[in-house]
């Protein structure tokens, strides 16, 4: 993991105490709420709908044991004792008092943590594989790369008000876990002749304009990563829209210039600005692989990982859906589900949180890492040790044997939580799991997913079935898309008709579902599978057959 | 934007907490819509809102449509019951602070 410098901790430190400062000239009257807004926004203070909201970046879905504690207490001190980990590999706190926040900023900067740019139309956390650094098929550990990124970003004068909020991905796998043709820039190491590259893809997001990303870049040196993404920023900078903020995204931008007019003005700016990296950055970025080698993985007898997987069907089931190949033979990533079946997914307890941390501690390496599917990953564990880890994560309500499948649902706060909301996006997660909860096994490899507006904080759009809650007429109402796909075949769902209100979805899913099993080859072939070998329309049909009927 | 349809009460967030607040016929801002100034009149509301509008204690005051049933003021809208009542989730937001005020 990367250690914070001296100047990193003094750089948050400072920002603390600007902060407190103007917290406390927001209630002392000095500033206006229309004057304290972006300065709160800054620090990642939001206003939804019953509380403040702080939203604490967690670089790349990268913890420490001690920063997860760190969490956990600030859960219980502040907060209503738990925290909801986002699509974004972040963290966020429901119930902060203002007056508190300062505090609880200062804690956080206790453990090398922060909520800056975890707002505003800057460049956000950089986000990436949730197995980064110990997957077996990755072609080199991309955290280094981001935490680069990171660096360059965070508060680069430049870059702090850009058109519009930007988001950047990356991943070193042949399998793209971190969605990385959904963002603003997606980044996907390579290697070209014993080198390390990148491709660059531009202009991908979702939103109420949802679009795939196009690549920019076939085979970018790696050693010329940051000079390259300023030159695409720089573009953006000046090409991006500023008159709508609906058409501010770079996808907008690429999309109304043409990928080939972009990449000759990014070009022409990477060869103005190369000049400018003089090589610093390569120093910096030397000094972090450093702080990114592999642990010492250990070597422990087996017996004990094969005698419960011939003994135990659950924890094989376990095993068979939340634990993947590592590229130590002997070792293995955990994902330790959030979907508890009816919990609102991505919430933790601050009591699992302290599990999950005692746990990495032990068998993990000290490492834990937020997946963008709201789940937390210990990334590097010996397979000897999987069945007591089974064991107390089950103690905890944190065994759940559901990863990949109908209840590992990624939803947005929605109208629970989120201001912007236009409908609810938990309770019909919560539904759904349930729901199938007995079935989920049968169906197999479904990802569902729920934004509860427009904005697609829930990448419904890339949900094999996707679900958009709308607010129509003042009733809520459940738009579905089938088909997306977020891997590395990325593809936009495709909407299927009129929507469905709360009482008619769980209902039209099952018709869904059903024609899904009824259409399959046999049951290792997915539900996205079937949509792609037979194309949407028998879906369709299924879904409105009660419109026919009528 | 739809016609406001009365009648209304007048709801912010609470500066220090965040919490959903409303305009009470006491002259005190509420985190219980229970007991809010109703406003049949939309001239009435918006005279009143733009005296409250810049209160210290509160952020983003508005007006809110609500329906007075049998059972008590009920909003119209269902982001503003959520606003309310709290998150449907499961009860730790204003509800469960309600369900405890009636316990008491």
């Amino acid at each position: 993991m990367y250690a914070y410098s001296e100047f990193d901790r003094a750089f948050v430190r400072d920002r603390v105490s600007q902060y407190r400062d103007q917290v406390k000239r927001r209630l002392n009257g000095s500033l206006t709420e229309d004057e304290f807004k972006p300065l709160r926004l800054m620090n990642g203070v939001y206003l939804q709908l019953h509380a403040y909201m702080l939203r604490v970046a967690i670089p790349y879905g990268s913890l420490t044991p001690m920063q997860m504690r760190q969490l956990a207490d600030v859960a219980d001190r502040w907060d209503k004792g738990y925290g909801h980990f986002t699509t974004r590999q972040n963290i966020q706190f429901n119930w902060p008092r203002l007056i508190d926040t300062p505090e609880i900023l200062e804690a956080l900067a206790d453990v090398d943590m922060h909520a800056i740019q975890t707002s505003g139309n800057t460049i956000r956390n950089v986000t990436t594989d949730q197995f980064a650094g110990a997957a077996l098929d990755e072609v080199a550990d991309p955290r280094p790369y981001a935490e680069l990124i990171r660096q360059w970003s965070t508060d680069h004068p430049e870059f702090q008000f850009l058109p519009r909020k930007f988001k950047i991905a990356i991943t070193g796998g042949s399998d793209d876990r971190a969605v990385i043709r959904a963002h603003d820039i997606g980044l996907q190491l390579i290697e070209v002749q014993g080198r390390i590259a990148f491709k660059v893809f531009v202009g991908g997001g979702l939103g109420r304009t949802p679009i795939i990303g196009q690549q920019l870049h076939s085979e970018l040196a790696a050693e010329d990563l940051l000079p390259y993404l300023e030159a695409v920023l720089s573009v953006y900078n000046v090409a991006g829209r500023r008159d709508n903020k609906y058409k501010a995204r770079i996808k907008i931008t690429v999309s109304e210039m043409g990928i080939d007019v972009f990449r000759e003005k990014v070009e022409a700016a990477f060869e103005r600005l190369r000049p400018a990296f003089t090589g610093q950055d390569l120093s910096v970025l030397g000094e972090i692989h450093a702080d990114f080698e592999s642990p010492s993985f250990l070597e422990k007898s087996q017996d004990v990982y094969f005698n419960a997987l011939d003994s135990d069907t659950q924890f094989r089931t376990w095993v068979e859906r939340n634990v993947n190949p590592h590229k130590h033979p002997s070792y293995a990533s955990v994902t330790i589900s959030l979907k508890g079946h009816g919990n609102t997914p991505g919430d933790a307890s601050a009591s699992q949180m302290r599990v999950m941390a005692d746990l990495a501690e032990r068998f993990g390496h000290e490492e834990l890492r937020v997946s963008h599917e709201q789940n937390i990953v210990v990334p590097h564990v010996a397979q000897a040790d999987l069945p007591e880890i089974y064991r107390q994560l089950g103690k905890h309500g944190l065994a759940t044997a559901n990863i990949g499948l109908v209840s590992d649902i990624i939803a947005c706060p929605g109208m629970d939580y989120c201001a912007l909301a236009t409908a609810r996006s938990i309770p019909i997660a919560q539904d759904i799991a349930l729901r199938y909860e007995r079935r989920e096994s049968e169906i197999g490899d479904l990802k569902i997913k729920i934004s509860g507006c427009i904005n697609a904080c829930g990448h419904h759009h890339v949900g094999h079935i996707g679900i958009l809650g709308l607010d129509k007429a003042g009733v809520e109402n459940y738009q579905i898309t089938i088909g997306g796909s977020a891997g590395n075949d990325a593809t936009i769902g495709r909407k299927m008709g009129r929507g469905f209100s709360v009482e008619e979805l769980m209902p039209a899913l099952d018709r869904l579902i059903d024609r899904y099993l009824a259409l399959r080859v046999d049951p290792s072939e997915a539900f996205v599978s079937t949509v792609q070998r037979l194309g949407t329309t028998p879906f369709q049909e299924a879904l409105y057959a009660i419109d026919k009927a009528a | 934007m739809a016609a406001i349809k009365l009648p209304v009460v007048i709801t912010a967030n609470d500066l220090l907490s965040g919490e959903a607040v409303y305009w009470h016929l006491s002259g005190v801002w509420s985190t219980d819509l229970t007991g809010s100034k109703v406003f049949e009149s939309l001239e009435q509301a918006q005279a009143s809102l733009q005296r409250v509008v810049s209160d210290a204690e509160v952020i983003g005051a508005y007006l809110a449509e609500v329906l007075e049933e049998s059972n008590g003021l009920v909003s119209r809208h269902y982001r503003e019951g959520f606003r309310a009542r709290g998150p449907s989730n499961y009860c730790h937001g204003k509800q469960e602070s309600l369900r405890q005020k009636v316990a008491v």
